[in-house]
């Protein structure tokens, strides 16, 4: 195959948040009439890397260069002007206006009339060439998500948008949706445009990309093209590494199953199922870990689970009793507790207090209440214990959460809900944003947790960390259990195979 | 963040400091009344012999009162006992970001209550009874008034700014009609309003002001508020949906309910207003019950940042500041306007001023070089 | 009730809806772009005196007009820094507005209650004032008013059909989308706040100028409030601002032509009506948008917008 020209060149990208390196010197090629995609999983900097090329963010170091010539963005605006526009995850779209006002929102022309019927035959024009079928009047609430991802098409090809930058554009899709998407593809590449197609998903790296970039922390761990490889070979690229740490888990012998999830479906935000028929147990005593990359029905999962979010088929039961569907609070009554994926956003009240926040879930019975009033001193008791307990650092109980550091909050947010000995815990990233120290204290009380009888599951995006810590480990991909393993001696690679869409055995 | 036009930079403050919540409040009173002086300067009025004149209106000089003679300040107290009130009611409200603007018509309705009562029960009831069963009646009146738009918000998620607020225009017209109408006073020589109410529904009086029993509502008020807040499940509830109503979902607490309690507080608070106003003040239902003593309190209840005892000092300090206003028409022939305008200086000073609590300004290109524009997030 | 009382009561109630409409047409401007401003009844009072003030003076009822609409942009202003630039509360900042423009209004008028100055005459236009009935009815008005009638047909192709329109309501219900794409969304609310001020303060200065006219305390009477409920009334869209305007406004001439027919309903109960009428309404949009995003409030009204930060 001929080598065509680079449309667009990254050169050397590095880009540093604090804390993190997210780009490490990645070197990328665009071509023009190909597909590129950009495979990687939870945190390799794929969408950092896409997020510079689209002038959302300026990267520390490199270059960029556009047909030969070196550029400089310092907004999307820069971007498209350069013909680089991106399809993000979360379509920018205004719902009560039409198709063709959202596709001209923003551009320099026309001036000041808007003729709408020379509008919407525009639209449908382009519409018509790349094949991205959408009614240029219909408003953008009436529309499938398919359909408003056209839109989103539509709008930077009306913009003269010659590289297009997608990003994960199919979870959101029907199997039917994603097929079109495919079809526009091709019909965008055959008339010369180049496709960025960010994804986790080797089905589709195999069937629609003509080159590869697998990125692995930050950096790029292969270049390759479909012909040339195979899924394995993508799948160590991708989490290419043995176990790379040990944490001393004392052997325990698992009980009864307190919690056993049958044929579980459930529907995300947009309505779309997030869950696909999810079958697993968990038993007293054992960790069962989550792996995937983000987005594949995990947080609907947690959700449903602690009865935040409706099932639409399935059964949940825990300790023996059917608990589908029932509220948040007659779940926390089955001794369920949650360690929420948003700890200031659903778990704490930043506003309030260390000891506020600790009686969240306690405030209505025992020693904390003494009918309509609530006992300062028992309350001021516990806080001092808890805060004693679990090493939290704070001046005083009466402080606010919010002036808390990220590993603190999380402690005081694990305090609540492991002194109730729970039966069953769900914690959802609970080492995310959380310094050293207090990293290894949530693990150790998560182990201290599992020998003392709880069961937990553990949703994680550092696949190390759920290997280290979980007792097996369930691989979820677009909603479905693709296997589950023993973490003991996992094959790293057959996880990322999972997590990438291949099927695999069930422990 | 950044302001693009301005070239500063907006950076949150990492550690709320007790001494810029006390400065930054202080500092906008005084740019308040400067602004205030210079509006009265430009317009031919000596700003410190007004302010003067205010003050005295508001509160008498010490010479008066030793003297005994407490006029002035006890119509600072009269005003103030149905802005307190009202502040109570509104500050709880607030307090789960619920925005009751409808304590005018609350109020209203509360008066409507107890005027009927009075007018229609009142001569046969034992006369112990009568202003017990008042106050019962304004409380109720109040908090039906308030529990309306209550529940349109908590089961249809109706907005509750616009029905508050339509729902005061209702009452007023509602009330008019009624001293007007069906229960204008027949001995009346047209003026509007009721026949006076029998004695047995007047609320007693301070000496020889008009200080009414209903100032100490008042207090009991906020310390019921306050015990609330401070020591019940209930209260507790309140602040977490106020707070993080997510939180609050996910502990199980039921926000609907929540509503309708508090605005059903809320709303009978300001009626209780009503009704002390009705019965310790006019004595009868007629015109100038309501005098916007309902968004005046918004204003109360906002600078007192919803605490209860705060919220009956602003109301105080708020009420001087209108009494003075009117006092100084008397004694230096400048409108009772006067008044609003410093208040309205006064909230707007302190509505901007509010922003640098929590934020500190910065020049920008303090730490421009490689790093991202504004969107940082991963 | 023959037809003359009919002319006569739509000649009324046109006359009597105009400053509210101005004031209307102006909120839903204002409101379009995300910012609810509730200190309306305080610019329109300003509008009124200033209008008058600067009218009495300087003998020029169009130099009482240019500074009415001036003085009302200003005020609006104040509202718009302190909402958009330092992010205060909407309501509170509104109320402050509502309060400082009354008490000044009020303060700076009070050497001129009860005085005559210069006001609007009726300006019928060539053909259409002879047009019999409806040219008595609708073009025997003011020049303020027969401005209205082009201004909303303006107003309502602004918004929905040029390219500044469309951003107009791009900002009020979807900032973040606007930002995306370049709009300056910032710049916009000052805009077009301003705007609506402007408005406001010239509905303020119909009835100084013409309605009434002359200045007395509180003359604009609530008309403010009013305003603001029929925004919500007419859905935010400037056509049907005019009909609610008319109609609220000549409840009053209602009322009497009423009487005339016997029907004898009390003041009070025609005056609740607009209040009863936009809950309705209210309730009705929020039920179907719950159901259908059909017809709404701008989705970010009232809220500030804030890029993302950490």
């Amino acid at each position: 195959m001929t080598e065509r020209p680079a449309v667009v060149q990254m050169r050397g990208i590095t880009k540093r948040f604090p804390g993190v390196l997210a780009n490490d010197a990645v070197d990328l090629d665009i071509r023009a009439g190909e597909v590129h995609a950009l495979l990687g999983e939870n945190g390799a900097g794929k969408s950092t890397l896409m997020n510079v090329l689209a002038g959302l963010y300026r990267q520390d170091e490199g270059e960029i260069v556009v047909r030969g010539r070196r550029v400089e963005f310092h907004s999307p605006r820069d971007a498209i002007a350069a013909g680089i526009g991106m399809v993000h995850q979360h379509f920018k779209l205004v719902p009560v206006q039409t198709v063709v006002e959202n596709v001209i929102i923003g551009m320099d022309r026309p001036r000041f009339v808007l003729n709408l019927p020379r509008l919407e035959r525009e639209i449908a024009a382009l519409a018509g060439q790349y094949h991205l079928p959408v009614d240029p009047r219909a408003y953008v609430w009436q529309l499938s998500v398919g359909e408003q991802q056209r839109v989103e098409i539509l709008k930077m090809l009306h913009r003269g948008a010659e590289v297009l930058i997608l990003d994960e554009p199919t979870p959101v899709l029907t199997p039917q949706e994603t097929e079109s998407l495919f079809d526009t593809i091709r019909r965008l590449i055959g008339q010369g445009k180049a496709i960025v197609f960010i994804t986790h998903k080797l089905t589709e790296v195999t069937a629609a990309a003509s080159r590869i970039t697998v990125l692995r922390d930050g950096r790029v761990a292969g270049v390759t093209t479909p012909q040339e490889t195979s899924p394995q070979a993508l799948a160590t690229m991708m989490v290419g590494r043995g176990v790379s740490f040990h944490i001393e888990k004392e052997p325990v012998r698992p009980g009864e199953p307190v919690l056993v999830v049958e044929d579980l479906k459930s529907l995300n935000d947009r309505g779309l199922p997030a869950l696909r028929g999810v079958s697993f147990d968990i038993r007293h005593g054992e960790i069962l870990g989550v792996a995937g990359v983000a987005g594949n029905g995990q947080r609907e999962l947690a959700e449903v689970l602690t009865g935040l979010r409706k099932a639409t088929g399935g059964r949940v039961r825990i300790a023996g009793h059917d608990v589908t569907n029932r509220s948040s609070r007659d779940i926390i009554e089955h001794r369920v507790s949650h360690v929420p994926e948003d700890r200031l956003g659903e778990g704490l009240v930043p506003n309030l207090s260390v000891s506020d926040n600790l009686i969240l879930k306690g405030y209505r019975t025992g020693a904390l209440a003494r009918g309509p009033f609530l006992v300062p001193s028992a309350i001021l008791d516990l806080a001092r214990q808890l805060i004693s307990t679990f090493d939290i650092d704070t001046p005083g109980p009466q402080t606010p959460v919010r002036l808390l550091s990220g590993g603190n909050q999380q402690k005081v947010l694990l305090a609540r809900e492991l002194h109730v000995a729970p039966n069953l815990l769900v914690a959802v990233h609970p080492t995310r944003g959380v310094d050293v120290g207090a990293t290894e204290f949530v693990r150790k009380r998560l182990l201290q947790r599992r020998a003392e009888g709880t069961g937990i599951l553990l949703i994680s995006e550092d696949l190390d960390e759920v290997l280290a810590l979980s007792d097996r480990v369930a691989v979820v991909c677009e909603g479905r259990i693709m296997g589950i393993v023993p973490a003991e001696n996992a094959d790293v690679t057959t996880i990322g195979l999972m997590m990438a869409g291949a099927r695999g055995a069930r422990a | 963040m950044s302001n693009a036009s301005l070239g500063l930079r907006l950076e949150k403050r990492l550690k709320p400091s007790r001494a810029i919540a006390f400065v930054v409040p202080l500092a906008s009173l005084l740019l308040a009344l400067v602004l205030g002086g210079a509006i009265l300067a430009m317009s031919g009025a000596n700003p410190l012999v007004t302010y003067a004149a205010m003050l005295e209106g508001a509160f008498g000089t010490p010479a008066q009162w030793a003297q005994g003679r407490y006029y002035n300040l006890s119509e600072t107290l009269v005003k103030a006992t149905p802005l307190a009130l009202c502040g109570l009611g509104i500050g709880i409200a607030l307090r789960m970001l619920f925005w009751n603007v409808g304590a005018e018509g609350q109020l209203a309705m509360g008066g409507l209550a107890a005027s009927a009562v009075a007018l229609l029960w009142g001569p046969g009831l034992p006369a112990p009874a009568v202003l017990p069963l008042m106050a019962a009646a304004g409380f109720l009146g109040g908090a039906v008034w308030g529990l309306i738009p209550a529940l349109l918000k908590a089961c249809l998620k109706v907005n509750e700014i616009i029905t508050t607020l339509m729902m005061n225009y209702i009452a007023v017209f509602l009330v008019e009609y009624l001293f007007y109408g069906p229960w204008r006073d027949p001995g009346g020589y047209g003026f509007p309003g009721t026949a006076e109410f029998v004695p047995a529904a007047w609320l007693p009086r301070l000496g020889n002001t008009r200080i009414h029993l209903g100032l100490v509502a008042v207090p009991v008020a906020a310390l019921v508020i306050w015990l609330v807040l401070a020591r019940t499940r209930w209260g507790y509830e309140i602040k977490v949906i106020g707070e993080n109503p997510r939180a609050a979902s996910y502990a199980g607490i039921n926000l609907a309910l929540n509503i309708a309690m508090v605005m059903v507080l809320s709303g009978g608070l300001a009626g209780l207003a009503g009704m002390s106003e009705v019965a310790g003040i006019s004595h009868r239902l007629q015109k100038g019950l309501t005098v916007g003593h309902g968004l005046t309190a918004i204003i109360v209840a906002w600078l007192a940042r919803m605490d209860p005892w705060k919220t009956i000092v602003v109301a105080f300090l708020v009420a001087a500041l209108l009494v003075g206003g009117d006092q100084i028409q008397i004694t230096m022939h400048l409108p009772a306007a006067t008044a609003l305008v410093l208040q309205g200086a006064i909230l707007f000073c302190m509505v901007g001023g509010d922003l640098f609590i929590k934020y500190r300004l910065r020049w920008r290109g303090a730490a421009r070089r490689g790093s991202a524009p504004a969107r940082e997030a991963r | 009730m023959d037809i003359a009382m009919v002319v006569s009561i739509v000649f009324v109630a046109i006359r009597a809806g105009t400053s509210l409409l101005y004031a209307t047409i102006g909120e839903v401007i204002t409101e379009r772009c995300g910012v609810l401003n509730l200190g309306l009844e305080g610019m329109m009072l300003m509008g009124a005196v200033t209008g008058f003030i600067v009218a009495y003076t300087s003998g020029s009822v169009w130099l009482g007009l240019g500074a009415a609409m001036l003085v009302g942009a200003l005020l609006a202003l104040i509202h718009a820094f302190l909402t958009i630039t330092l992010r205060a509360n909407q309501v509170v900042s509104g109320l402050a507005l509502t309060t400082f423009g009354t008490g000044l209004a009020n303060f700076l008028g009070r050497d001129y209650v009860g005085l005559i100055g210069p006001r609007l005459g009726s300006a019928p236009p060539p053909v259409l004032g002879d047009i019999p009935l409806l040219g008595e009815a609708l073009f025997r008005q003011d020049a303020l008013v027969q401005a209205a009638y082009l201004l909303v047909p303006l107003a309502w192709f602004c918004l929905y059909r040029t390219r500044p329109g469309l951003h107009l309501r791009a900002v009020g219900e979807s900032p973040q989308t606007a930002d995306a794409l370049g709009v300056n969304v910032a710049r916009l609310r000052y805009l077009y706040t301003a705007l609506g001020g402007m408005l406001a303060g010239l509905g303020g200065a119909h009835l100084s100028l013409a309605y009434t006219p002359g200045w007395t305390e509180n003359m604009t009477n609530g008309r403010g409030w009013i305003a603001i409920a029929l925004v919500i009334f007419a859905t935010w869209n400037p056509a049907r601002a005019m009909l609610g305007a008319f109609l609220f406004g000549g409840i009053n001439a209602v009322q009497f032509a009423m009487q005339t027919t016997g029907l004898n309903i009390p003041a009070a109960f025609l005056n609740m009506l607009p209040y009863v009428a936009t809950i309705v309404v209210l309730v009705l949009i929020t039920w179907r948008e719950a159901l259908s995003r059909r017809v709404g409030a701008p989705a970010a009204l009232g809220l500030p917008y804030v890029r993302e930060e950490k």
